[in-house]
């Protein structure tokens, strides 16, 4: 089973995540956590999450999602959701998490939804 | 156990390798009887949810402890059995995941996403002193279209039955 690769863009005070593989417990879950962290020690805390080509989240990853999220409020900043694919889409509905996050499904929109 | 049941059971080590390993056993199985992609997807998440819960709050990470996976086909439904060897708990005390004080928690969903995936869901004792979780999912009738049954995303909230 693949593991998690993420890389991050900046434009301007945005910093776009691109994830790709599976945000499961392990690896995946532990890449996303430091990944945030990282970026929150360097004073990054507008954050796009790009999901566009994340083929699974187990609840590991939905926890590490909301961590984040939570990790980022409490350095006053945001993190957003974009492109998320059905599965994604399906389970952060029935947990209810689709009211938590703010989603997007372009990424222009989601960058100028912080200025 | 009916002489149509084929049964397979393996002994996992406390590790987090086991949750990989138990998912795709599953989802050979799951596959070879017949099961949509959709709802082997439902299948291999719950069996993956299962083994997170022994591994990580049954088995307490303890590398002494064992996880015990069982597999049962039946003529009409594949059974999962996950067992561990911690102190076992009821469904009565784990938090709702949906309840709004809890929505930002960053644990406790995967119970959830066992009885919202699965046909039939329950957690009994187990014979090593934890728990058994016990998850069920009709196998799906002969000529009936692989993607036909794909309403488990639609069924949060539903009551769930009791295997």
């Amino acid at each position: 089973m693949p593991a998690l690769y993420a890389t991050a863009r900046e434009d301007g005070v945005i910093t776009v995540v691109d994830l790709s593989g599976r945000i499961a417990l392990g690896e995946g879950s532990a890449l996303l956590r430091t990944t945030i962290r990282d970026l929150l020690d360097r004073g990054r805390n507008k954050i796009i999450l790009n999901l566009g080509d994340v083929t699974y989240i187990d609840s590991s990853g939905i926890g590490e999602l909301v961590s984040g999220f939570t990790a980022v409020r409490n350095r006053q900043g945001e993190l957003k959701l974009l492109h998320l694919t059905k599965k994604v889409h399906d389970l952060l509905q029935i947990t209810k998490l689709f009211t938590v996050f703010d989603v997007y499904s372009d990424e222009g929109t989601a960058v100028r939804s912080f200025l | 156990m009916a002489p149509e049941t084929k049964h397979l059971e393996v002994t996992l080590e406390t590790h987090v390798e086991s949750v990989n390993l138990a998912e795709e056993m599953c989802l050979r199985v799951a596959e070879a009887a017949g099961f949509s992609e959709e709802e082997c997807y439902r299948i291999g998440m719950s069996v993956r949810e299962g083994v997170i819960n022994a591994f990580h709050y049954g088995n307490q990470e303890k590398p002494d402890k064992k996880i015990h996976l069982g597999i049962d086909l039946t003529t009409d439904k594949m059974v999962i059995h996950v067992m561990d060897e911690g102190k076992g708990f009821l469904l009565a005390d784990v938090p709702d995941p949906l309840a709004e004080e809890n929505l930002l928690s960053t644990s406790g969903r995967g119970i959830f996403l066992m009885r919202t995936f699965m046909d039939e869901f329950k957690v009994v004792p187990g014979r090593t002193g934890g728990a058994e979780i016990i998850m069920s999912k009709k196998l799906p009738l002969p000529g009936e279209p692989p993607n036909n049954r794909n309403d488990g995303a639609s069924k949060s909230g539903a009551p769930h039955q009791e295997v």
